[in-house]
């Protein structure tokens, strides 16, 4: 009777999780439907939903009226680039803050996220002109260093709980074995936390990557990413619903494949240390 | 070489003294035990050693020379830990060879003290796993075997055995010991066990409160504790003490005697009481005894054929010549 009971429970259980799924899912998958449609079957009232002339029209219109291929070097190369400049700073920061905290560390770990609960827009004047002054708008070197600077906190959080499971005495260990504090942070603590740097830097990757506000506001022609490809296809009249589809589609293609084949690690990054 | 000297050395945790101002001789091939309860200091005194914690005053001199300030890699020592502390990700070999690699040992030079280390420890089936994959007693090899191929000045062990069986460690405390004899360098060697003290070392250091309470070999302490602390510290099961008039007529505030010099009778004895619990081991009987006044209960160590159980009267006699007398602050009076 129990096992009875247990199975109803777990076919609900597994019922509701897939409704959430799917809805979760649903605006994603319109976006990649209507991505085939013609224009017209887009906006048709009521919609289509399978049954449509399925077409690949969108994509060649989209790929022949813009270069897609240097929106993605461009989104590869900012996101990457953040990412890794992040983690070059994030380790020792976060090394230290994990192994000689001071009384202030928490506090700094705080006020480090509380500077993500700030309204992007709030700043976005001063860094223009900062971006004007110093010759990098609408390049990929200044986003980079802008995408960076915004995922620094997260970064280091994330960094630092991975970094408070390992234990304090194997890196005295390899203290007393003569390594100096580089070889300690390359040879000891770095292959040990492997694990929680990769989802780091995964997560990061796609924070990067989905990152619009400032693409948008800093880049016109030259260092523009996928971001700014899909805006390009946005009109105001909604007159090209299944090109800004395709568009779509092609810009979270790539991210959307990293984050299939990587889940597991990508779960570890969003739990924040907290499931071992 | 290996000798290690402390001179007015003092720990504060913020304004928490922790080890006030000590002097302290360890003489090379020595092995030096610091024991004494938890929280009395020694992993302390030991990780200032290694360099692991910064002094707040005094100095340390390794084979006489200042390293107060020296950082941990500089002092020439090696540390076995408690938890082994092996790298997770690296092979046995790597382990061992890690200290090397650090020091730019040539290859062949590594390879030559890895084997010999392997060889004296039982690792060399093992040289290719990962320390996840052996047991407790091998990953404390392994931790012994990446301290040894530094041929270090001097050894230190933080509590190495205690996350090992019972019967594990008394196997691996002869192998220390062995090791110690073999390579007759310095250990120091840091545990609360007084078994493991008094089996393993040349010098006993007793710790309490960080303070050094007595120095000495196993027997000095055992035949002639300083104080009271010391006194109840040093011998297993511990002394007996026994306060009031009985005290008193041997000129003391307090006597203390060891249960296995104390003669148990059944028909007549100095004092009477009665059985509470009689524990056999064979070999030995632990007798808890009730009712001696000033002693409640008191122990005392019988032959193994010794039959008594709980309720029975027993007589016990104190060997005179073993009766240690202590005045009203604890210390050893004569």
């Amino acid at each position: 009777m129990a096992r009875a009971v247990t199975t109803q429970r777990k076919a609900l259980n597994t019922a509701i999780a897939w409704a959430i799924g799917l809805l979760i899912f649903f605006p994603i998958l319109w976006t990649i439907l209507t991505s085939f449609k013609t224009e017209a079957q887009a906006i048709a009232d009521p919609p289509v939903f399978l049954f449509f002339d399925w077409t690949l029209e969108n994509y060649a219109v989209v790929q022949e009226r813009s270069n897609y291929m240097r929106f993605l070097w461009n989104s590869v190369f900012i996101a990457g680039g953040s990412t890794i400049l992040g983690i070059i700073i994030a380790v020792p920061a976060a090394w230290s803050m994990a192994f000689v905290p001071s009384k202030r560390t928490k506090d700094i770990l705080l006020w480090m996220l509380s500077t993500k609960m700030l309204p992007a827009v709030g700043v976005l004047y001063p860094i223009y002109l900062i971006f004007i002054k110093l010759g990098i708008l609408d390049s990929r070197l200044g986003l980079t260093v802008v995408l960076m600077l915004i995922n620094l906190p997260i970064i280091v959080w994330m960094l630092y709980t991975y970094f408070k499971e390992i234990p304090g005495e194997i890196l005295e260990a390899a203290r007393m074995d003569g390594a100096s504090l580089r070889n300690e942070i390359l040879y000891v603590l770095t292959p040990m936390a492997i694990p929680g740097i990769a989802s780091t830097l995964l997560l990061n990757f796609i924070l990067a990557w989905n990152e619009a506000f400032w693409t948008l506001n800093l880049t016109a022609a030259q260092a523009a990413p996928l971001t700014a490809f899909i805006a390009s296809y946005s009109s105001p009249e909604g007159l090209f619903f299944a090109k800004l589809s395709a568009a779509s589609t092609m810009a979270i293609a790539p991210i959307l494949i990293l984050g299939w084949f990587s889940q597991k690690q990508l779960v570890r990054g969003l739990t924040f240390g907290a499931v071992k | 070489m290996g000798r290690i000297q402390l001179n007015q050395v003092q720990k504060k945790f913020g304004d928490v003294e922790v080890i006030p101002p000590l002097d302290l001789e360890i003489n090379d091939g020595e092995f030096v035990v610091f024991v004494g309860p938890s929280g009395c200091g020694k992993s302390t005194l030991l990780r200032l050693i290694a360099g692991l914690e910064d002094t707040t005053a005094g100095h340390i001199e390794i084979d006489g020379d200042d390293a107060t300030m020296l950082p941990p890699a500089k002092r020439g020592l090696a540390m076995v830990f408690q938890s082994y502390a092996l790298y997770p990700h690296m092979s046995v070999r790597k382990n061992i060879a890690f200290p090397m690699r650090m020091a730019k040992i040539p290859q062949e030079e590594q390879d030559r003290r890895i084997s010999s280390a392997a060889k004296a420890l039982n690792l060399t089936d093992y040289l290719d796993r990962r320390p996840g994959q052996l047991s407790g007693g091998q990953r404390q090899r392994v931790a012994i075997g990446r301290a040894i191929v530094r041929e270090p000045a001097a050894f230190l062990f933080d509590e190495p055995l205690s996350n090992l069986d019972a019967a594990l460690r008394v196997g691996m405390r002869m192998e220390i010991s062995e090791l110690h004899k073999k390579l007759a360098t310095t250990m120091v060697y840091v545990t609360h066990d007084q078994v493991e003290a008094m089996t393993m070392a040349d010098k006993i250091v007793v710790l309490h409160a960080g303070v050094i309470e007595q120095v000495g070999s196993p027997l000095e302490l055992y035949r002639n504790p300083r104080n009271l602390f010391v006194a109840g510290f040093i011998g297993s099961p511990k002394m007996n003490f026994v306060e009031g008039p009985e005290a008193a007529k041997h000129d003391a505030q307090t006597i203390g005697i060891r249960p296995e010099h104390i003669d148990v009778s059944t028909t007549e004895g100095t004092w009477q009481g009665t059985v509470g619990v009689a524990e056999h081991l064979g070999s030995d009987t632990f007798i808890h005894i009730h009712g001696i006044p000033g002693c409640d209960p008191m122990t005392v160590r019988a032959s193994g054929e010794m039959s008594v159980v709980h309720g029975d009267t027993v007589y016990l006699t104190p060997r005179a010549d073993q009766i240690h007398r202590f005045d009203a602050q604890g210390l050893r009076i004569g």
